[in-house]
Order: C-alpha cells, then structure tokens, then sequence
C-alpha cells in the first residue's frame, strides 16, 4: 500500500507529463505483479463498486473520534473531499506496517475491498476500523478513495501506456493496442502484457481510437486560415451516439465502445451485422438509434447500451445501426498508416449505403443495419459553414474534418481529426444555489445551479461546473459566503445578484425536471458583470430553442 | 451585571477601565496582544503590550505614541481594573490579557499556539472565569505534527532541493513565521537569505534579543542568488511577481496551516505546503480552554461557530461567538493570497 500511495501522491504533486510517467514507471517496475495488475485496473479507471456507504463511513469516524456527527459534516463541507476530511479527523494510527509488514495492494483491494462485498455491517465495520488503526493519514485518503469508488488520478490511458511500453522496451502504440479491450486478469497477464515481442493473445482486441480535438477558432475565417486548403480534408456529419469499433477476426464478431467495453450483448443485431463482414476487417464508427426513419435522442441510446439483457420489446422499441467511419483492417492487414483518402475508398466498397439514405426513406428494405457515414460536399469554407448550420435541425452535433492525407492515430492526436462543432446555444442565467467543489477546488464554492425567469420568480434550469477561472472562482466564492441567505449542509442559497452566461448543446422537454426542460452539457461561458439578475433570460426564452427533430 | 469586557464599535472594550484590547480604530488607549496589522492598529495615544513586543510593535505601528510595557510577573491598575499579560505563544511578544476586577477574571487570548517556538516565550496556561480564544482553526481535521516533524520535513524538503541544484523557497508572513521558520531549519545545510520585509523584522527579532542564525538579505538585482543552494524567506506577497526569477530554477513551498488541505495546496499551484501554524489546531485549543477552567468561553475568528456549538453540546460550557470586524469566515484562499501578514494562519 506503501508503494502505491507514493504513486499517488507523487502524481497528485505535478503536473509534468514527464514526471507522471517517470512515477508510473517506477511503480510499475518495482512492484510485484498482482499489485501491478490492481494498480492497472485502478488507474485506467475501471468502474470501481462500492463497498461500504460514505454515511456508514462518517457515521464510524463519528463513533471513534467522539466527536458529533454534525462536527464531522461541518469538516467534510470545509474539506470538500469525504476521503481527505475522514483521514484527517481520525486518531493517529495506532501501529503503521513497516516495509516487511506493509500488505500490497493486491491484499488490501482482496482483504478489505472486494471481499466487503456481501458482508454484512458488523464485518465490514470491524475490517474498516481495523484499517483506520493501521494507515497512516496519506495512505487513508487513497484507501478511502478506493472503498468508495472514488478514486481519480490525472493521468490518460495514453499515459499509462507510455509508462508501460518504456518499461517493456517497445512502442508505445503497440502497447497502447495490447491493452485494448480487457485488462490483465492475472500476474501471468501482466508479465505477457510486458514480453518485448508481439503475441497472438487476444485476437479480439480493438485498435485504439482515435479522438478528434475541438477547432479552437471556430469562425469560417479562422477554420480557413487554421486549416488552409479545403480540399485536402474530408468533411462529415458528427453524428451524436456512441462511438464503436465492429472487429471481426477468423469467426469471431466482436463490438467494442470507446471506453473498451465489450457490447455484443447489449448490441446483438449489430454483431449479427458483423458478421456479414469478411474475416480480417475492423471498422471504425457510430453507433444511432433509428425508427422509422428518424434518429432517435442520445438518452434512448444510451439507456438501452446500459441494459444487461436486450429483450425483443427493445430490439423493436429503439433498432440500432453502425455507421462506419473508417477501416482501420482489412484482410487482416492493420490499414492505420495507410491515408484517409485510400481508406475511405476501400471503405466505400465494402460498406455501400450512405446512411442519410436510410432516414431519407430512400435505402432498400433489404439494407442491413450496416451504412456508410456519408461526405459532406463543400467546394469552400464557406459552402462547408452552410451546412454545419443546419447540424440542429438535422440532429447531428455539427462537422467532423479529417485530413485526406492522415493516416489513424492514437487518442487525441492534434492536427487531423476536428469537431467543427454548431454553435452552442446561450442564455444569462441568474446564480442560485452554489455548493462547495472538489479536488483543485475543494472548499470553494464552485459548482452552481442556475435559474430563470418564470412569471416573476427564478426557476433552477441547470447546473454548472465549468467555464470560470481560478481566480473569477475566488471572486464568486466570496460573493457567494456574503451573500448567503439559507445553508443546507454544503449548498448555499443565495441572494439573487450574480448573472452568468450559459452555454448548452441543446434544450429538450423534460418530465424529471421541475423547470418541466432539460439542458445538454450546460457549462459557464461568462460572468456577466454588466448585467443585474432582473436582465436574465426567462424559462420562454429557452422554451423557443428547444428544436424538434422531427 | 454588565460584564467586564463588551465588543464596541471600536472593538474589544473595558469600560470600567477605560480600555481597548486590540482595538479596530483609533482609540485612548490600546492593550495589544501581539503586533500583527488586525490586532494592532496605528494612531492610538497611548499602547501596553509586553516588554519583549515592544520593539516589534514600534516597527509595526511607527510614530511617537508611548508604550507602556509590562513584564511577566508584573501587572498594572487601569483605573482600579488589574491588568497583567502572559505569553501566547503566538510569536515574539504576544501575550494574553488578563483583566480582573471585582472578583471576576476574563482572559483574551489573541492569537495563540501551544508548541514550542524558539523565537518566543511559551503559551501559559491563565485560570479564568471567562475566556475569549481565538478559533482560526477550530475543525478537528487541523491537527498539527510536533515542530520536530515539520523542521524534519522541511530539512529534507531543502536538501533534496539543494542536491538537485534548485533553490527552496518558502513562503510565509514576514512577522512571526519567517522567523520562527528560519530558527526551526538546520542552518548547516546551505545559506537562508531572506526578502527585504522579513528582514526589517529579522533585526527588531535580534534586537529583542532573539537567537537567529546568520540570514543574508537578498541584494536586489541579485543573479542566481544561493546558486541553488539557498533557502530563500518570502512573503507570500512576492508570488507571481518578477522578484522569484532572481533564483533561477527554484521549489516553492508555502508555510501556513491551511496547507493541512490538499485543495489549497493544489489550486495555488504550490510545489510543495508545510502545515506549520503559529495557531493553536483543535486539540490545541481545547487543552487550552480545558485548562483555564473558565465556564464561560468566547470564541473569535475562523470556526467560531462550530467550536463555540461543540463546547456547548460536548463540554457543557457557557460558549458563544464573540463577533469581530472580520466577519464572514475563515478562507484559506483570501489567507494565503493576502500580501499584507494580516491574521497570518
């Protein structure tokens, strides 16, 4: 445990890509395998279950600190961060291991985590306090983190990979590739993901994606003067559902999502779609709802893809379909290097019908669940910007450009791959509510609900993250502390007087919402200073965005 | 009956005595208990504080004002009210008031801490009939090291620094933490110099008959001072100012209790924080106010709320707030951004 909080407070430290990857390296190469194997699954993310609840937790450190329980809520709302605020209210540790007697954390995620799982309260309360006895504060927090799930390091796959390939000696794409799909299980695993030479271990695996970057300028003057000659990129629709990969190798089919999840049994019709394909071909591209000739919303997707069992009544309800991309494989030969331009040709001979046929109603009956992302013609910039303007009323989030000359990196590459994204739409909204932050912002008040205007009273719309600086934050911290009229535990109601500018993808109706919409990804765009609450916009105003796809 | 001390316009007040303790404007005359800008203000007639703090409050305060001075041990009738001051602990003359008079006894802690400090007399414990702490940090997570593990920590934070060929800086307010700082590190490991205004101080220290290893005060448009070797002095004031590129490549610490949580530390972008206090952390403060055997206990500054409503359910004491001109609570952004040493955490 010793060797893996270093890690982690040696990556909390910095913010150097080098220095993670130096911490990661020393990690990696000093310990044992099975903690190596526990570290990999922690760090790349992994969903973490939850052992114990953050309540019963507060409530134990209540009964061993003496203090009262609202002694203890008052530290987590000054904390921010229920695993730093337990760890620091606890009494020293009564016998911290040394380094021979210091477990792994292999043992303690086996002892004290994954076996918690089932136990009931008596069990579990006495192997947590049986930990808080024996882990210094530094180590705690980390513990905490891991029981609760809540374990977040900054670093990227990309970055672990990089780790990991100099420890092996080999490329880093190469180990980036080797640990798509399913992580090492086992020491043995492990020990495999890190042998200098290619092995034939898991012929399912995806190829890793490759992710485009927001355009930073986004005016069509700027697009042309960023990325010069349009006719050397390729424009597409940025369709809005799940990106996926379809690997079909010898007689196995498989479908993987971005974040590596293996999703043949929540998607059947699509492997069965894959299955037409020849052995040796991979494909890139997007997985959409479509009924009737009509997308269905991101949400419907998104919930069927979180089904375990996909039942007929669903198949029927939302019908899925693959949009390809790309072809990063065919006949078993890894295309990735090969140019877009070519791709994109062996692509267009294997998969036929562009998709806009289908939700135009003109693709045969006979069409399969298999289609091809049309292009999007523009002899200009400008003709280009025409057709991103009509992204809304399509349905689709705006433009992908890729470069006809890119071959298909690995992660979010700049330079190739761009979101042209539509416009955001924009309201001022006026500060509500506010609750102290986490992480970088712990116990400043960062992280805001907003309200509208509704028949002279304000309406809660959307909460916000993101979007201020750090130092804009400290400013409305402080606004938000004087002007304070209510606390409820860490949220604060506050005196309408702050307006902000908000920004979101889109506006729907919503029956789980109070405000009777919903806001798509609201963030901040700016404070605005030079408006008073009584300027905001009003629920009508935000009414008339919503957009019927229909 | 009245009680003896009631919080004016002007501050903390005797009027018995006719007095302020750490007034906030201008008054007559002023007990301070320690030379920091929010305890003790310019422009009084007339001043007491302790013997050893005098020197500092004159550099602090400036002017001709006279002030009286009262050693440990000695005490002084203010209009027939006994007033007698003992140490705090807090930094070099920092005391607490003990004001008596008709059979009751209030204590008025200012600032204080309970570990030792080199640069300055030990916290007494004063029996009282009432007391008024201070609670700057009065959450249970604050809960220092021994000053042994934090000098260790910073020695080793230093050499590492020095055997990497960066120089250490290490912020913290010019009055008080500087100081206590520079006697608390193991001066064999390279050369300490100091910024101009911990300096200023440094010599009202020395000449209070404070023991300091030698300090060099950074010459200005110094080159490369230390050559990577050097423990640099700092206000907090001096970040993101051109004044740390005389160091070249450098790790820049800061020294405040606040640095206890690790989302102050990150979001000022420290390389490193050392939670070193001139504050009492909670177990401090409740020793304290255990040992005065005061019933009834005012608390001020910080987490007054949550320390005052935990004596009163836990302690069973008479515990209130006693309000300050400094409302509002404790943020250990606006501490640590501050560059002035105002209230220095």
């Amino acid at each position: 445990m010793k060797a893996f909080t270093d890690l982690y407070w040696r990556l909390d430290a910095t913010t150097s890509t080098s220095e993670k990857v130096a911490a990661l390296r020393t990690y990696f190469t000093s310990a044992p395998a099975a903690d190596a194997v526990a570290a990999l699954a922690v760090l790349s993310g992994g969903r973490q279950l939850r052992s114990v609840s953050t309540s019963q937790l507060r409530e134990w450190a209540a009964d061993v600190t003496g203090y009262p329980a609202w002694l203890v809520e008052e530290c987590y709302a000054h904390v921010g961060d229920l695993a730093e605020t337990l760890a620091l209210v606890l009494p020293a540790p009564e016998a911290c291991a040394d380094a021979t007697t210091d477990p792994g954390l292999a043992e303690i995620m086996r002892t004290t985590i994954h076996d918690l799982r089932g136990a009931d309260e008596a069990r579990t309360r006495e192997v947590v306090m049986e930990v808080w006895r024996r882990l210094a504060p530094r180590e705690r927090i980390v513990w905490h983190k891991l029981l609760t799930g809540g374990l977040r390091v900054g670093v990227s796959r990309t970055l672990v990979a990089r780790a990991l390939a100099e420890v092996a000696g080999i490329d880093q794409a190469e180990m980036a590739h080797r640990l798509m799909g399913s992580l090492p299980a086992d020491a043995d695993a492990f020990t495999a993901l890190l042998v200098p030479e290619a092995t034939a271990a898991d012929s399912r695996r995806p190829y890793p994606f490759f992710l485009a970057s927001g355009l930073d300028r986004a005016s069509v003057e700027h697009v042309s003067e960023d990325l010069g000659d349009v006719t050397a990129w390729q424009a597409e629709w940025k369709w809005d559902g799940m990106r996926a990969q379809i690997v079909r190798r010898g007689n196995d089919t498989t479908v993987w999502s971005r974040g590596e999840e293996l999703m043949n049994d929540a998607f059947p019709e699509i492997v069965a779609a894959g299955v037409t394909l020849p052995p040796g071909t991979v494909l890139d591209g997007e997985l959409l709802a479509v009924r009737d000739c009509r997308l269905l919303p991101f949400a419907t997707l998104s919930k069927r893809a979180s089904r375990k069992r996909v039942t007929k009544k669903v198949l029927d309800e939302v019908p899925c379909v693959f949009v390809a991309y790309d072809l990063l494989e065919q006949d078993g030969t890894d295309l990735r290097e090969m140019p877009l331009a070519e791709r994109r040709q062996r692509l267009e001979r294997l998969v036929t019908t562009p998709f806009t046929d289908l939700l135009a109603g003109s693709a045969p009956g006979d069409v399969g669940r298999l289609f091809l992302s049309p292009l999007v013609a523009g002899g200009s910039w400008a003709d280009l910007a025409v057709h991103r303007a009509e992204s809304r009323t399509r349905g689709v989030e705006g433009l992908m450009l890729k470069r006809l000359a890119s071959g298909y990196a690995v992660g979010r590459t700049r330079g190739d791959w761009w979101k042209w994204k539509v416009e955001p739409l924009e309201i001022d909204a006026v500060l509500l509510y506010a609750q102290a932050g986490h992480g970088r912002r712990a116990g400043l008040h960062s992280d805001y609900t907003l309200g509208l205007w509704n028949d002279g009273t304000l309406v809660t719309v959307a909460k916000a993250y993101s979007g201020l600086t750090d130092a804009e934050i400290v400013e409305l911290d402080r606004i938000v502390r004087a002007t304070t009229l209510e606390k409820h535990g860490p949220v604060r109601i506050c005196r309408p007087t702050v307006v902000l500018q908000l920004a979101f993808e889109g506006v729907s109706l919503s029956t789980r919402h109070k405000s009777g919409v919903a806001v798509r990804f609201p963030r901040i765009v700016r404070w605005r200073k030079d408006k008073e609450p009584a300027d905001a916009g009003t629920l009508a105003d935000l009414k008339r965005m919503i957009v019927d796809h229909e | 009956m009245r009680d003896l001390l009631e919080v004016t316009e002007s501050g903390l007040y005797c009027e018995r005595g006719d007095f302020y303790v750490d007034p906030w404007r201008r008054v007559p005359r002023a007990v301070i208990t320690h030379a920091h800008a929010d305890h003790a203000r310019s422009g009084c007639d007339r001043y007491l504080c302790a013997a050893e703090g005098k020197l500092v409050l004159r550099s602090r305060i400036g002017g001709a004002s006279p002030i009286d001075t009262l050693r440990r041990g000695e005490h002084v009738s203010i209009n027939g009210v006994k007033v007698s001051l003992h140490p705090a602990g807090h930094l070099l003359g920092s005391a607490q008031v003990r004001i008596e008079h008709g059979g009751v006894t209030w204590v008025v802690t200012g600032d204080y801490k309970l570990h030792h400090d080199p640069t300055c007399a030990t916290f007494e414990h004063v029996p009282c009939d009432v007391f008024v702490t201070e609670s700057t940090f009065g959450l249970p997570v604050y809960r220092w090291q021994s000053p042994e593990e934090i000098a260790a920590e910073i020695n080793a934070w230093w050499c590492a620094n020095r055997d990497a060929g960066r120089t250490s800086v290490i912020l913290a307010y010019a009055l008080g933490k500087a100081q206590r700082l520079a006697a608390m590190v193991d001066p064999s490991i390279g050369p300490i110099v100091a910024h101009g205004a911990v300096m200023k101080l440094v010599e009202a220290y020395r000449a209070s008959g404070v023991r300091l290893p030698p300090i060099d005060r950074v010459p200005p448009r110094a080159r490369r001072v230390g050559n990577g070797r050097a423990l640099v002095i700092a206000p907090p004031s001096v970040l993101g100012s051109s004044w740390l590129n005389l160091f070249g490549e450098s790790s820049v610490a800061m020294a405040s209790g606040w640095m206890t949580l690790r989302g102050v530390r990150r979001r000022r972008g420290f390389d490193k924080g050392f939670a070193v206090s001139d504050h009492a952390d909670f177990p401090g403060l409740l020793t304290a106010i255990e040992a005065t055997g005061a019933r009834r206990v005012l608390a001020t500054h910080g987490f007054s709320d949550a320390l005052a409503r935990y004596l009163r359910e836990t302690k069973g004491l008479d515990a209130a707030v006693l309000p300050t001109r400094f409302a509002g609570e404790a943020t250990p952004d606006a501490a640590v951004a501050d560059s002035s040493d105002m209230d220095p955490p």
